[in-house]
């Protein structure tokens, strides 16, 4: 469409509303400013809002969303735009609703363990503001330093501790939410029970992928920061035996805070950005870290090394202080963009299959990239058998995207067919929402439509999302 | 009347045919499972058994029915347990109902609740349909979390049918700290300065005494090499740092297991109690709520977290907790309003109920 037809699709009353709340400086409609928000981490789908809207209070969204529902105006809430998944893609003829400036953690009781934020603060500064106190904000997905916690809470994100911690969802005690019809509901509570008593509706909010509404407080529970890490790295010859070494710890019966793996490729890559001490000649690498009481922690380690050392590992490496430890975590942290540099275009899938099936599930994954010719990078959680193949392609190449995705989708299937999920932690979103039926039957999807239609009977709140079809 | 399906298709039928119902697994929690006039009961005890347990995935799948003690003794030939430490096993709790009811116990203190380890259900809505929502694996996004949404659903949603749970090893050994500090404020005192201690108790209670002291009791998990060193520490960490009125006593073995059963199977109310009710709160509101309540038997949990009440005068509490914006459930007594106090997110709830039950099958939301 070009600008001059775009421009007399906009209703005018709409706009003339919309700067009743905002000043110039925070309504963005077709400036320069506003193509930021065209797209977001997946930077295959793009689309022109009618505008963008920067609030800086939870009452001027409440008041944009009312507008948006009086008016049927379809709204996309934003964080920090890092969705992998299109989450955070703009609806053409609708707007978005940027909430980075409503960033104040408005109160830490250390004392019982417990935040409280607004959503447009960034996850690392929930454990940088609780750090004094001891305390820290456990889900940690590897952009965590600058995606924002309305972001993850919509996405129920996860990250590297999620076997022994959980997700995001196991993180949020209660919260204010606008429901897309402009209903503010406050659900939960600061007890680590949350609602405790009665259907579990923070639950259900977290991980709706803003297809409710639009999260405007939100009390999350901390937890103490381990006294001692453990971070043990061993490099292995095939990717099966890693593999086989997860199982090995996990049948041990120890439980650590994250086991992760990284391919060949994968560590090349890391390597090269951020030189992690990875052995640039291994076939894989296994992650393990031990965290807690040091009396207990040191005590697991010793059973730690015996089946590490009885795994096959050619390699093996202990983090000696923090900053080794650091080093490691930054290679493992910052693999999809040292990946990102390999090629000129990349998607990460999110998968999920039984722990028991990740050798099958990787041997299946080399065989498709060898198929379809293209180079998959696998670096995944381990520890929850959360697949991310890092599956890279030409964007230039004519059909190149379309085979890469493709590729994707049948990784998917396996996936489910192996028992899994879709999605570990990226969400649905756009890009993986013809999937969606691969995992949940018709009245399965017709069920969650018939809530999503209470929520928001206008269907404004981020549509065309989650549900194939739409 | 009672009803016993054999199958989800005898459920689904059951359903179908309308009327009031009201799903029942064990019965340990009366004030929830008893059908009062005009609805019928619908019994889950024969869906019941384990569907899948691979012990090296951390996860099982199980009929609702299955007995919470028939699961954690599985479990426990391989090393498991539940850690949100299922409430009232010896009580005959099925996993139906403890999702239902959302009963953890003192032990949720480590790693959380109900909530924080269902991974999936499927459950038969107000319609007659069979639904599944979640997965079976223990990570995973997609789609809207109705497992979450069925924990303290107390079957007014939906009967579930099957649910999958995650699991994790079972520390090996346990000891108890007991300290005794002069009131309930310093018990509180001395949680708020565990808060930001690097040690890791599976359990953190606090019991009020009729004296007005209060017993604090904290259970450690884990290597029993490891327990004294951890426990000593413990005990320095306390005798430096508050006002314990009595020497630290430490509790092991058979002794320290069969207290703890006692509290989950809740020994510690009198037989003439009218009602047991949870109530969820702030560790900030204990002090208050437990002015108002000085007559009934208290117990407060993780920390403070959540409160467990034995009354005699249900309609009173009710009151208070309305008064102090709380919110309790009441699991045992007579069955009628078992939700007590203020309600928050009502409205919300209505809309799902709509979605899963609009012709209330299943009663109110
Ligand atoms: C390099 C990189 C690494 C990543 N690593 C991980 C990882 O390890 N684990 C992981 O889980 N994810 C990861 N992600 C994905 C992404 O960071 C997460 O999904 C994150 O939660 C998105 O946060 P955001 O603030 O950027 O949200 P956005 O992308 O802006 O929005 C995401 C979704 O949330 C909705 N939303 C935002 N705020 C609100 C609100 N207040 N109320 C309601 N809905 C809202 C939006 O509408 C959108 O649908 C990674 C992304 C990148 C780019």
């Amino acid at each position: 469409m070009n600008e001059q037809k775009r421009l007399s699709v906009i209703k005018t009353p709409f706009l003339d509303a919309l700067r009743e709340i905002y000043p110039a400086d925070r309504l963005l409609a077709g400036s320069v400013q506003a193509l930021a928000y065209e797209s977001d981490a997946l930077t295959a789908f793009n689309a022109r809002p009618q505008a963008v809207v920067l609030p800086e209070t939870p009452d001027e969204v409440i008041e944009t969303v009312r507008l948006c529902s009086r008016e049927q105006i379809p709204f996309v809430a934003r964080g920090s735009g890092t969705s992998l998944s299109g989450g955070s893609l703009p609806v053409a003829e609708g707007i978005v609703i940027a909430l980075n400036r409503l960033n104040r953690i408005k109160r830490i009781d250390a004392e019982t363990r417990v935040a409280v934020v607004e959503p447009g603060v960034i996850n690392l500064d929930i454990s940088r503001a609780a750090e004094p106190y001891g305390l820290y904000y456990a889900p940690d997905p590897s952009s965590q330093s600058i995606c924002t916690i309305g972001g993850n809470l919509a996405f129920n994100s996860g990250g590297a501790h999620c076997l022994k911690y959980g997700m995001t969802s196991n993180h949020i005690l209660g919260m204010t939410v606008v429901l897309a019809d402009g209903e503010v509901v406050t659900l939960g509570s600061a007890s680590l029970e949350g609602v405790g008593v009665g259907p579990d509706l923070v639950g259900l909010f977290v991980g709706s992928e803003g297809l409710f509404g639009i999260a405007l407080e939100i009390t999350v529970r901390l937890l103490p920061k381990p006294e001692r890490y453990c971070t043990v790295m061993a490099a292995y010859d095939d990717l099966g035996t890693a593999g086989d070494a997860v199982a090995q710890v996990v049948a041990s019966g120890l439980l650590p805070g994250a086991m992760e793996i990284m391919d060949r490729l994968a560590i090349k890559a890391a390597e090269a950005a951020v030189h992690a001490g990875y052995p640039p000649d291994a076939a894989a690498i296994v992650i393990v870290e031990l965290e807690g009481e040091t009396r207990q922690v040191d005590e697991e380690f010793k059973a730690l090394q015996a089946v590490i050392q009885a795994s096959g590992a050619r390699h093996i490496h202990i983090a000696k202080d923090a900053d080794e430890r650091a080093r490691i975590w930054k290679g493992r942290k910052s693999a999809f963009s040292a990946v990102g540099r390999l090629s000129p275009d990349y998607i990460v899938q999110d998968g999920v299959v039984p722990r028991g099936h990740l050798g099958h599930a990787l041997t299946e994954i080399n065989r498709l990239s060898r198929e379809y010719g293209l180079e998959v990078a696998n670096v995944f959680h381990a520890g929850d058998g959360n697949l991310h193949p890092l599956i890279l392609f030409d964007g230039n190449q004519a059909g190149a995207l379309e085979r890469a995705e493709a590729l994707a989708g049948e990784i998917l299937r396996m996936c489910v067919a192996l028992g899994g999920s879709i999605t570990g932690e990226h969400g649905v979103g756009m890009e993986k929402k013809a999937y969606m039926t691969t995992m949940f039957n018709e009245t399965d999807m017709d069920t969650m439509k018939a809530i999503r239609m209470q929520m928001d009977p206008g269907l404004i709140a981020n549509r065309g999302k989650m549900f194939p079809g739409d | 009347m009672s009803l016993q399906p054999q199958t989800i298709a005898d459920v689904q039928d059951i359903v179908r045919a309308g009327g009031h119902l009201l799903p029942r697994g064990g019965g340990s929690k009366p004030g929830l499972s008893t059908p009062t006039r005009g609805t019928t009961s619908i019994e889950l005890r024969n869906l019941a058994g384990i569907l899948e347990y691979e012990p090296g995935e951390y996860t099982f799948t199980a009929y609702a029915g299955t007995p919470v003690a028939e699961v954690a003794t599985e479990l426990a030939r391989n090393g498991q347990y539940m850690p949100f430490d299922p409430l009232l096993a010896g009580h005959g709790a099925t996993l139906g109902g403890t999702v239902a009811a959302n009963t953890a116990g003192s032990g949720r203190y480590r790693y959380g609740g109900v909530r924080d380890f269902i991974l999936g259900v499927r459950f038969v809505d107000g319609q007659g349909q069979l639904v599944r929502s979640g997965g079976k694996v223990v990570k995973n996004a997609a789609g809207f979390d109705l497992s979450k949404f069925m924990v303290g659903s107390l079957g007014r949603y939906g009967i579930m049918v099957e649910m999958s749970f995650k699991v994790f090893p079972r520390p090996a050994v346990y000891h108890t700290l007991m300290l005794r500090y002069g009131s309930l404020a310093d018990a509180l005192q001395a949680t708020f300065r565990l808060s930001a201690a690097p040690f890791e108790p599976d359990a953190v209670d606090l019991e009020p005494q009729p004296d007005k002291s209060c017993q604090f009791l904290l259970r450690v998990g884990g290597l029993e090499s490891t327990l004294p060193d951890r426990i000593d520490r413990l005990r320095t960490f306390f005798n430096d740092q508050s006002a314990a009125i009595d020497q630290a006593h430490i509790l092991k073995g058979d002794e320290e297991t069969a207290l703890w059963i006692g509290i989950n199977e809740f020994e510690w109310t009198p037989s003439q109690t009218d009602a047991v009710v949870k109530v969820p709160l702030s560790p900030r509101q204990v002090v208050d709520l437990d002015r108002a309540v000085p007559d009934s038997i208290r117990r407060y949990t993780c920390a403070g977290h959540v409160a467990w009440l034995a009354v005699s005068k249900v309609e009173l509490l009710a009151d208070t907790l309305t008064r102090l914006n709380l919110t309790g459930l009441r699991l045992t007594g007579e069955p009628g309003d078992v939700i007590l106090g203020s309600r928050l997110g009502l409205s919300m709830a209505q809309r799902v109920k709509q979605a899963l039950d609009p012709a209330a099958v299943f009663g109110e939301a």
